[in-house]
């Protein structure tokens, strides 16, 4: 399958080695992949934090960029989430017809990664050797926007070598929520401890999760507190191996 | 906190508010133990519903349609009601119905009155100016009755006293009714309250109640809760006054049979309420002997006119967004500064307040969405938080330092070239920033200006080297 990725502005500045797992896992699994040049941001920041006129323009670059993909794959779920729950509401505002058809074209062929694996591809096994404790934290937007249910976890568990334990609380929001954490500092931090606590008391050495922006608000505190708890998204997990292949 | 009433034009903002309460550990521990008890509960009895979506999926529905009609529901009311023989007053605004109240008692010719719990009377600060006219509201409501005993503000629609615990509660009625003596079994903290209550049941003429829905096709009106002191309230006073605000009617009397189902589990995690009251107008036979019903609108209609905010109309008000929402879990209610907290809280404010007092609100929220997932009647909360964020921002326009740089990153992302170089710039920007850790790894500790709350407790990776675009470049040029 020609697979068209969308690796957010957020991975491509900041966690460049979740777009490359990505890559590794797709190819690795026969698939052609292309990175459309053009792509940016996916308007989300913008649009949730009120700036509507902001995130408009974003919508129809990234339409432009994506109109004619096979498949669109993202490791993100809270930019999938923005482009499901809001994209066609953003075209009906802007009023064009043919964007509106484009998106709404366009919108059932983009997938966030696990749930491209699990649901798309009906994949469990992807042939990842990790050999570490791990736990796995749900991420809202995975979890209630896009109704990844257990995908992630089948996943998880079809890795050779894993250890993965249970964490108390998987559904509780980590506190992140965009610009919620710089605008209500001090709710953010103390919803954080409850789920770094929750992440400590499983002596995980790393915690993983389908959206960065989520692990990088948990990767802050760990590193802070000195934990020695590593933060890892998904498809890093997933790209791993032992070498033998 | 104590005695002042809540409102967003005289509240700090939000996260002012949220710190002050976030350092009251006692508060704290008491809103997360009754919120862990109610979810629990509701998570129970929801789940033996095999057709749980489906009920939520009808209340959405039936509560769609009321809002999309309400004129001709609310007419068909108060033409039912009136030949009932009740008597249907119309409110524009808050004040006009406390005017309206106040009057009506007056005329009775009672200086006292008792009244079962409604969010409606708190939204109208009706009790001060009962006060103000020289007349005594008395709460029978056992939450309600700490809440004023207290002098205190009620933190949750449905348990207004969520945040006090059992000590805190025998403190308030020993002083308050005077019990030196005073146990502290749940048991003796009840017998004290139905003591209390029961004299003034018998004693007061004039009742005041709010509504849980108005009925169009019959012109009844329904109460339900849980301790029976409701049915007191609506049955042994000669004058019953009920204030409502406009959206709480229902078409059809079968339209129950959906609400009576999803409110108290939603609720209080029952299946059923134990006291679920219907009446309609008045009877020689039983009850009060005049009945007025205070139909309110207090910016209920322009809230309908706006097409994204409307659903917030459809609320019921079970308090489950509260109880699910981890940002009420961490602040409780009075940090909202308004009578409505919580996630609906943070969505009806600053709709019936003019947005420019509550602009904290809609930012209350990390949208996680589980206030979403629980409303029975399918409130997209997070939906109607972005739509208000959005009514904030152009308030304010774009003369401040987060707009700007709102703007600023909106430029960048429309070009490409212009993101590859704030890439570039990020990185150069960062530097002073950063140090190094004991694996050679860049971290920051400290941000400036509004990125700092970031960096009183996390930390933040300094930037990769080499972003996935490069690397994909020069993947593409080397040949893998
Ligand atoms: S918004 Fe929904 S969950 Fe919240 S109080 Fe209203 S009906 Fe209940």
């Amino acid at each position: 399958m020609r697979v068209s990725l969308f690796i957010t502005c957020y991975n491509d500045t900041l966690f460049p080695e979740t777009g490359k797992a990505v890559v590794r896992v797709l190819e690795r699994l026969g698939h052609t992949v292309e990175f459309p040049a053009g792509q940016t941001c996916c308007g989300q920041m913008h649009w949730n934090t009120g700036y509507q006129a902001e995130a408009l323009p974003l919508l129809s670059r990234f339409v432009a960029q994506f109109k004619g993909a096979e498949v669109v794959v993202v490791p993100s779920s809270s930019c999938v989430a923005m482009m499901r729950d809001h994209y066609p509401k953003m075209a009906e505002q802007l009023n064009d017809a043919a964007l509106k058809r484009e998106v709404e074209e366009l919108l059932p062929k983009v997938f966030e990664f696990s749930e491209f694996l699990t649901k798309r591809l009906g994949l469990e096994d992807v042939g990842a050797y990790y050999p570490h404790r791990v736990t796995y934290h749900a991420s809202c937007h995975g979890l209630r926007n896009l109704g990844l249910g257990d995908g992630p976890l089948r996943l998880l568990r079809a890795v050779r070598g894993i250890d993965l334990v249970e964490l108390q609380g998987v559904e509780q929001c980590c506190g992140f929520g965009g610009t919620f954490a710089v605008k209500n500092a001090e709710v953010s931090s103390a919803m954080l401890a409850e789920k770094t606590t929750a992440i400590l008391n499983t002596r995980a050495e790393a915690c993983t999760a389908c959206d960065n922006s989520c692990l990088m608000h948990l990767q802050g505190a760990l590193h802070r507190q000195r934990t020695g708890v590593e933060t890892v998204h998904l498809a890093e997990i997933l790209a791993s191996d032992d070498g033998t292949r | 906190m104590s005695g002042t009433a809540l409102d967003p034009r005289t509240a700090p903002v939000f996260p002012m508010a949220a710190r002050s309460a976030m350092g009251d550990t006692q508060l704290r521990k008491n809103v997360r133990h009754a919120t862990d008890v109610i979810q629990g509960k509701r998570a129970r009895v929801v789940g033996e519903m095999p057709d749980w979506q489906e009920l939520r999926e009808a209340g959405k529905r039936i509560r769609q349609h009321t809002m999309a009609h309400l004129d001709v529901y609310l007419e068909e009311f108060e033409r039912n009601c009136t030949k009932a023989g009740g008597v249907v007053h119309w409110a524009r605004d808050a004040a006009e119905a406390r005017r309206i109240i106040v009057d009506l008692v007056k005329a009775t010719g009672s200086d006292e009155v008792i009244k079962i719990k409604s969010m409606t009377t708190e939204e109208i600060q009706l009790n001060p100016a009962l006060e103000a006219a020289g007349i005594h509201p008395f709460e029978t409501d056992l939450a309600e009755l700490i809440i004023q005993l207290g002098e205190d503000q009620p933190s949750h629609i449905v348990v207004p006293a969520l945040h006090k615990n059992r000590q805190q509660i025998r403190e308030i009625f020993r002083t308050k009714m005077n019990l030196p003596e005073l146990g502290e079994r749940p048991q003796d903290l009840a017998d004290a309250a139905r003591m209390f209550l029961r004299e003034k049941f018998l004693r007061v003429k004039t009742g005041v109640s709010g509504a849980n829905f108005l009925i169009a096709e019959t012109g009844g009106v329904c109460v339900v809760e849980s301790e029976g002191n409701g049915r007191m309230c609506l049955t042994l006073p000669e004058t019953l006054i009920t204030v409502a605000g406009i959206d709480k009617v229902v078409p059809r009397f079968q339209d129950l049979e959906v609400l009576l189902q999803v409110l108290p589990r939603s609720a209080t995690g029952e299946r059923m309420n134990p006291y679920n009251s219907i009446w309609t107008g008045v009877d020689a036979a039983d009850g009060p002997k005049a009945f007025h019903i205070v139909l309110m609108d207090n910016a209920r209609t322009e809230i309908l006119a706006d097409a994204e905010g409307r659903q917030t109309l459809n609320c019921i008000r079970c308090g489950a967004c509260q109880n699910a929402c981890p940002v009420y879990r961490q602040t409780g209610g009075h940090a909202y500064g308004s009578v409505y907290a919580g996630p609906i809280g943070a969505i009806l404010t600053p709709q019936l307040m003019e947005m420019e007092h509550a602009q904290s609100l809609p930012y209350a929220s990390s949208l996680c969405g589980a206030c979403y997932e629980v409303c029975p009647v399918k409130i997209n909360i997070p939906e109607v938080l972005i739509h208000l964020r959005n009514k904030v921002v152009e308030q304010n326009g774009m003369r401040n330092v987060e707009a700007l740089a709102m703007r600023a990153m909106g430029m960048i992302f429309q070009s490409e070239r212009r993101f590859r170089a704030a890439q570039r710039m990020g990185r150069i920007a960062e530097s002073p920033l950063v140090r190094k850790d004991g694996q050679g790894q860049g971290w920051i500790g400290w941000l400036p200006g509004l990125l700092g709350g970031w960096t009183q407790v996390r930390d933040l990776q300094s930037m990769p080297k080499e972003t996935f675009r490069d690397w994909w470049e020069k993947r593409g040029t080397d040949g893998k």
